[in-house]
């Protein structure tokens, strides 16, 4: 049997397959349709220091091979997920990993030492790249000195696995990689969505309230595998490759590219299936190939 | 309910006329999920180049005799014209049953469907009848050509029917059909936004308790990705998708 398993950080993936945060709800949303713990891992949706009711409707649009959302980080706040829904999922095997997202470095800090303690997340995913909120988010992920900011503080307050998720809305995506990987991130995930709009052109309105939000899927593929390819040869730490996965060829890629794991996104909401495929067809390929360790595959690109 | 991602196999494809088809679908493995009136199915369509992701469609009927579900699909846009194209013997693939449906009351109620919003009322009036309900139907449609399924409607309770040419019924908008006039102890309503408001303000004039089926814009149809959002009085932000359809207009902000 192929060994499928990764590092990130300090943290063991039991093969390179996650779902990206916000697509997937806590995990429970997708239980009737797949086995949780075949997965590598799961990113819950961005969590913030306090409730937040997001942006007013309507939140997406569907756009050629992919939709754009607006969703604005709707969620009940991390004392309300520590108490109500983290008991529901710990025993889930599979690293559950939190995204954190906030509008002042503090808020960050706060989230990530109130996650401290939880024996089952050993992971967070510091979300500097929303393009959704008005206040934080991307701002602080389309500069180095911004990014840096929010890194070095969470990276001094919390001791486990630091994941920054970067923005793809920037110039040069490996300068802002590399100041993360100084400030002291185990690991990066990319790509986050990309700032896009849409207009009814009979309404002359926007589909969107917000009027710009967040492009996903097939469609930002190869943006998505040029910047993991980019920011994979910047850094020395692990990549982990999004946007735009909708099949096992597809996260064999972004392997290639050099990520060192996957996140599927939009593809769960065409095929709440599609996790457990994608590693069937790993594995698959692995044989097909003769490839016995994952590792061989990842950066695997022949030039 | 358990959801489930399942294949399932038109046997029929009734086209009522230019604009709608009527689907009947077989599951392939012969198990029909449960599911409950006023809950819908989330589509994969193949082959469509401007469909990306699923489409939300309301379960109109199911036939537990024939073991068959039904969708009445209105052409609206590619994805929907390529549902009502589909042959014989081809292949769906759906997630089912998703959301939490209409209420089951008692007494005397009243489904009040305009154009393709009549879906979801013959599977609701079938199980209110089978209650012991007295059902009455208030069907809108632009004209005479539009309205569909009558003849099954017929077989769950009274049918009152209101086109905007007078072609059949009484000439108007549901909402100026005289059996508004008369008392109910429910009413349950699927259509466009703007009737189901309409509806919704004359049963709160009257305080007749009333439910509608919404259809926001919809990507996962599971609950995980917050795009179909509706605020609600009792607890803000929800998803249609998941805490809907169906919601009872006592907690929608709606301004009526
Ligand atoms: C819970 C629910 C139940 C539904 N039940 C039925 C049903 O039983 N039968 C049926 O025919 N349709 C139903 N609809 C509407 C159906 O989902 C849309 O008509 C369909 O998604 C349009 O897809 P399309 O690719 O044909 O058109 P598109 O090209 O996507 O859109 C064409 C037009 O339809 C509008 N539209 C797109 N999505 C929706 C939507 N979710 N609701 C309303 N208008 C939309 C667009 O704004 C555009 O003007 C339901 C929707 C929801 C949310
Ligand atoms: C509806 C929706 C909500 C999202 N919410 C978040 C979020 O809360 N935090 C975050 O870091 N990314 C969020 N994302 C971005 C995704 O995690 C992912 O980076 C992006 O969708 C690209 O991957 P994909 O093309 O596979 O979907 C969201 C995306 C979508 C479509
Ligand atoms: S459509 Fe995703 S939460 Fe409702």
């Amino acid at each position: 049997m192929a060994n499928l398993s990764v590092k990130i950080g300090n943290i063991e993936l039991k093969n390179p397959v996650m779902t990206a945060s916000g697509t997937f709800g806590y995990g429970e949303e997708y239980a009737d349709f797949i086995d949780l713990s075949k997965l590598g891992g799961f990113v819950v949706k961005g969590t913030t220091i306090h409730h937040r009711e997001g942006n007013p409707y309507p939140r997406m649009v569907e756009t050629p091979s992919g939709m754009l959302n607006a969703v604005g980080l709707q969620n009940h706040g991390i004392d309300y997920f520590i108490d109500s829904i983290y008991p529901r999922i710990k025993d889930i095997d599979s690293q559950i990993v939190v995204n954190v997202s906030g509008s002042d470095v503090s808020d960050y800090v706060a989230v990530c030492e109130k996650l401290q303690p939880l024996d089952r997340i050993n992971a967070v995913e510091i979300n500097i790249s929303c393009p959704n909120v008005k206040h934080g988010g991307m701002a602080f992920g389309t500069t180095c000195a911004g990014a840096e900011s929010v890194v070095k503080a969470v990276r001094n307050s919390y001791s486990k696995t630091v994941i920054v998720k970067l923005s793809p809305n920037v110039t040069d995506i490996a300068e802002i990689a590399k100041a993360v990987e100084a400030a002291g991130a185990d690991a990066v995930s990319l790509v986050n969505t990309f700032l896009g709009m849409a207009i009814n052109v009979e309404t002359r309105k926007p589909y969107l309230s917000t009027i710009t939000g967040g492009l996903s899927g097939a469609c930002i593929r190869p943006i998505a595998v040029r910047m993991v390819w980019q920011v994979s040869k910047a850094v020395s730490i692990p990549v982990i490759g999004l946007g735009g996965i909708m099949n096992g060829r597809d996260a064999i890629e972004f392997l290639l590219a050099g990520a060192t794991a996957i996140q599927v996104g939009t593809a769960n909401f065409i095929d709440p299936t599609v996790t457990i495929k994608i590693i069937e067809y790993i594995e698959d390929y692995m044989i097909r190939h003769r490839v016995d360790n994952i590792y061989e595959l990842i950066g695997g690109m022949k030039i | 309910m358990k959801k489930y991602v399942k294949d399932f196999k038109v046997s029929d494809n009734v086209h009522l006329n230019e604009q709608y088809s009527l689907l009947k679908l077989k599951p392939v493995d012969g198990e029909m999920p449960d599911m409950h009136p006023g809950q819908f199915v989330q589509v994969y369509i193949d082959n469509s180049k401007n469909t990306y992701l699923r489409r939300p469609i309301s379960i109109n009927f199911l036939d537990k005799i024939n073991n068959e579900l039904w969708l009445l699909i209105r052409k609206a846009g590619d994805g929907t014209r390529h549902l009502i194209q589909t042959p014989c013997g081809s292949m769906l693939n759906m997630i089912i049953p998703l959301g939490k449906g209409f209420s089951l009351k008692n007494g005397n109620i009243l489904l009040i469907g305009g154009g393709v919003g009549v879906a979801p009322l013959l599977f609701l009036g079938k199980e209110l009848k089978e209650k012991g309900c007295n059902v009455s139907f208030l069907l809108g449609a632009r004209s005479k050509n539009d309205l569909l399924e009558i003849d099954e409607f017929k077989k769950y309770g009274q049918i009152y029917l209101s086109t905007e040419d007078g072609s059949v019924g009484e000439k108007g908008f549901v909402t100026q059909n005289s059996i508004l006039q008369s008392s109910f102890d429910m009413i349950q309503c699927c259509g466009p936004l703007p009737m189901m408001k309409a509806v919704a303000s004359i049963a709160r004039k009257k305080n007749i308790n009333c439910e509608v089926s919404l259809e926001n814009s919809m990507a996962c149809g599971v609950g995980a990705c917050l795009c179909c959002v509706e605020d609600t009085v009792s607890s803000g932000n929800v998803c249609v998708c998941k805490d809907g359809p169906v919601f009872n207009i006592n907690d929608l902000k709606w301004q009526i």
